[in-house]
């Protein structure tokens, strides 16, 4: 019969076929898309890279220097393109490489899907060669981890690793396979995941917190708002515009929530924070209600939490149950996607306008600008400052480009003077603050946004953190711009040292190598400038090139970035100098 | 300073290997020693159940419970103070032989929830069960004769109101 035949037919289709379980790995993340992939390899995890090796033409693995390097550029990668950025790494060094990674993707949301391999589940526990407990050591910085010992479980596994990595609040997971588990053959048939029992991705919103929300904002005299990543990871930039400009809120970012909304926009009041910008900070002291949306009240955003925004009524839009009351306690709390949350307030909120409210944070910002921002825009003194190089890399970009800063001075500098016209154009490393991050994530974001200009502006002590992932640039010939702002000093640091520490300058002196020569030794063109009047040039020439450029930019030594809020001082007792 | 109390932690997991660990990470990052620690199964199948006694303030146990709640294997967690719930522990004394028919020893067994359960030419073993003050005040009694071994459960703990766990996994099925 014609109808028993076609059936037949059918089931042969979907019987599944037997492949190795290093080959399911691969046929797993193409069934979810991927194309690229960053890592190292080594013994425990060599049936994967051959089938790496297979497969090139469908999945591009990008060597990187250093396992650091590739968490790293995975990082940047997905804080681009919102995609989950995938690394491999092998067993025991190769795994324990990849934890700063790891953790700074943790506290940052960003998410990752890494594979370790690991020795044979007979070897487990035995102390074999390069065995590591890597599940144990990830555990406090995973969203999930798991360990595979039996090739079937591999596609369930994946899939699960991919939804919980980019599903609800982001994060890392990580997934050990054992390599018999890699060798060992299993029938494949591939199913994303949707649902996991335990584990509820966004919280269900509710109306009435909405409303309530709105009745505060509605009656507010004095609002204030305070974003963060959450606005970028859900998404919800339009919606978040939308919704200050219908209630006419001034609006401050923290570090990562930059580039969220324009730096131009009228309603943009800067950025909060240690070394935020004033008004903002000052003001979250005299604000009457005070909106966080997608932000988590970090220390660095708080200072200390005893006097901060005591005043006010806050509300809390967050899509992190564990966030609410961690470390300002609400009145209103918004659980769920800001997206959503953001969308449905707009039929609850009046239309607002609060002229003299906004001409508060102008008359904050002019004070600023006179104690600290004219002076580093247009210095006086001899040497060149930070502030004047981000602005001039903003000037010969138009603000369009994607500004990957590392951690110090010059990442405060590239925060608070980069322009943003774009979302996802600031990459930088909040949470943890890991130096050597910015050079390998420009990489991963060059990579992820190959259209966009990627201009990484790192420190002269974290770019000898991962300098080796210029051998990555030489053999990827990825068009990364990167600017080491050279103070040869530890400067963050030393900057504490100065004010809190007598000026005993303890281990924060560096003496540098010829970074020019360095790059050349790459293959990568390279200039360096010590004198005002080539500044603007060599810039021009960095930009011009299509291809990677390295510019050092020689920088008054003991220059300190301001305002700050010293650790343990209140948010308005912010210092200008 | 907030006063610190007992709350007791009850988790309802998925089975897997590893939870423990993840679990526990949380307690040591904000470095809070576990007082007491029972892992079972739960009334609901395939579903094990943690419980943690912990000593800490009231608005620390609520964060704390929050960031256990959000891993992704727990698929819920309450704390509860003494007062909500039912609760013992176990314990089990070995003592000398030769105290056996010491009269001073018979009068602390008469202890509703103490009896013994083996007894030897050596050693006879004492099982007892109760509050941990119970339990306490026996370990106190018997110590002078010189335990051989001591060995305490972790509680266990019914709790008096509900932990609406099939309704938890319903919702998100
Ligand atoms: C991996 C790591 N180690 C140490 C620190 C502590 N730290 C924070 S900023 C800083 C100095 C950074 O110096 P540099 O890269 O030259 O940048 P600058 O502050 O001079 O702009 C240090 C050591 C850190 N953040 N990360």
């Amino acid at each position: 019969m014609e109808t028993s035949n076609k059936t037949i037919v059918e089931e042969k289709a979907l019987k599944p076929v037997k492949i190795s379980g290093a080959e399911a790995v691969i046929k797993c993340l193409l069934a979810e898309g991927v194309d690229l992939a960053y890592g190292y390899p080594g013994g425990a995890i060599m049936p994967i890279y051959d089938e790496l090796y297979k497969y090139q033409d469908k999945l591009h693995h990008v060597l990187t220097r250093h396992e650091q390097g590739a968490a790293h550029a995975a990082q940047g990668f997905a804080r681009v393109t919102g995609k989950p950025g995938i690394v491999f790494a092998t067993s025991g060094p190769g795994a324990t490489n990849l934890v700063t990674g790891i953790a700074d993707a943790q506290i940052d949301s960003t998410p990752l899907v890494c594979i370790t391999g690991q020795v044979s589940s007979h070897l487990l526990g035995s102390d074999a060669f390069q065995e590591t407990d890597i599940i144990g050591i990830s555990t406090p910085v995973t969203k999930w981890n798991h360990q595979i010992t039996r090739a079937e479980e591999i596609p369930e596994v994946i899939a699960k690793a991919f939804y919980i990595a980019k599903s609800g609040r982001p994060g890392p997971v990580l997934i050990d396979i054992t390599k018999d588990a890699q060798f060992g053959e299993l029938d494949f048939t591939y199913k994303k995941c949707e649902k996991i029992r335990s584990y509820r991705a966004v919280p269900k919103l509710d109306i009435e917190k909405v409303k309530a929300a709105a009745d505060l904002i509605n009656s507010a005299k004095k609002p204030f708002i305070v974003w963060g990543q959450g606005v970028i990871i859900g998404q919800a930039e339009a919606e978040f515009k939308a919704f200050i400009e219908k209630t006419d809120i001034p609006s401050a970012s923290t570090a990562l929530g930059l580039s969220a909304l324009a730096t131009k926009h009228p309603l943009n009041v800067g950025m909060v924070g240690m070394h935020g910008n004033y008004a903002p900070n000052v003001l979250t002291n005299d604000c009457d209600v005070l909106i966080a949306i997608g932000m988590r009240f970090d220390d660095r955003v708080t200072g200390n939490l005893e006097t901060y925004a005591k005043q006010a009524k806050v509300i809390h839009f967050d899509i992190d149950p564990a966030e609410i009351d961690k470390n300002v306690k609400t009145d209103v709390a918004v659980l769920g996607n800001v997206k959503e949350s953001l969308t449905e307030i707009m039929a609850f909120i009046n239309k607002g306008q609060h002229v003299a409210w906004l001409q508060e944070f102008a008359k904050l910002y002019q004070k600023e600008c006179e104690v600290v921002i004219n002076d580093q825009l247009n210095p006086t003194k001899e040497g060149l400052t930070m502030g004047e190089v981000v602005n001039k890399i903003n000037q010969e970009t138009n603000g369009d480009a994607i500004i990957v800063s590392d951690v110090g001075q010059h990442q405060m500098f590239a925060c608070r003077y980069a322009n943003f016209n774009k979302t996802r154009s600031s990459v930088t490393s909040g949470g943890l603050g890991t130096m050597g991050f910015a050079l390998p994530a420009a990489i991963g974001a060059k990579m992820g946004m190959p259209e966009r200009e990627v201009v990484a502006v790192i420190g002269d002590g974290g770019y000898q953190m991962t300098i080796q992932e210029l051998g990555t640039i030489l053999q990827t010939q990825v068009a990364v711009k990167i600017v080491v702002l050279n103070n040869s000093f530890l400067g963050m640091v030393r900057q504490w040292q100065e004010l809190f520490f007598d000026k005993r300058y303890a281990s924060t002196v560096m003496k540098n190598p010829d970074f020019v020569k360095i790059a050349e030794g790459y293959g990568i063109e390279a200039n360096r400038v010590s004198k005002r009047e080539n500044l603007d040039g060599a810039i021009k020439t960095m930009m011009a090139s299509k291809e990677a450029y390295f510019l050092e930019v020689v920088i008054e030594q003991e220059d300190n970035i301001f305002p700050m809020i010293p650790t343990g001082a209140s948010v308005s007792d912010i210092r200008l100098s | 300073m907030e006063e610190k109390q007992n709350f007791t932690v009850s988790v309802y997991t998925e089975n897997n290997v590893g939870i423990l660990n993840r679990l526990s990470a949380i307690f040591l990052k904000r470095h809070i020693n576990i007082e007491s620690m029972n892992v079972s199964k739960s009334e609901i199948d395939h579903v094990h159940r943690f419980t943690f006694v912990v000593i800490v303030p009231k608005t620390l146990i609520r964060k704390v419970v929050g960031q256990l709640e959000k891993q992704i294997e727990v698929i819920g967690a309450f704390y509860h103070t003494e007062d909500e719930i039912i609760y013992h522990e176990t314990a089990m004394f070995k003592l000398s032989s030769e105290f056996l028919y010491d009269e001073k020893i018979q009068d602390k067994l008469k202890f509703r929830r103490a009896h013994i359960v083996t007894i030897t030419e050596r050693y006879f073993v004492i099982e007892a069960s109760g509050l941990k003050e119970d339990i306490d005040r026996m370990y106190d009694k018997l110590k002078p004769y010189g335990l051989l071994q001591f060995v305490r459960s972790g509680r266990i703990a019914i709790t008096r109101p509900k932990m609406a766990i099939s309704e938890l996994l319903k919702e998100t099925i």
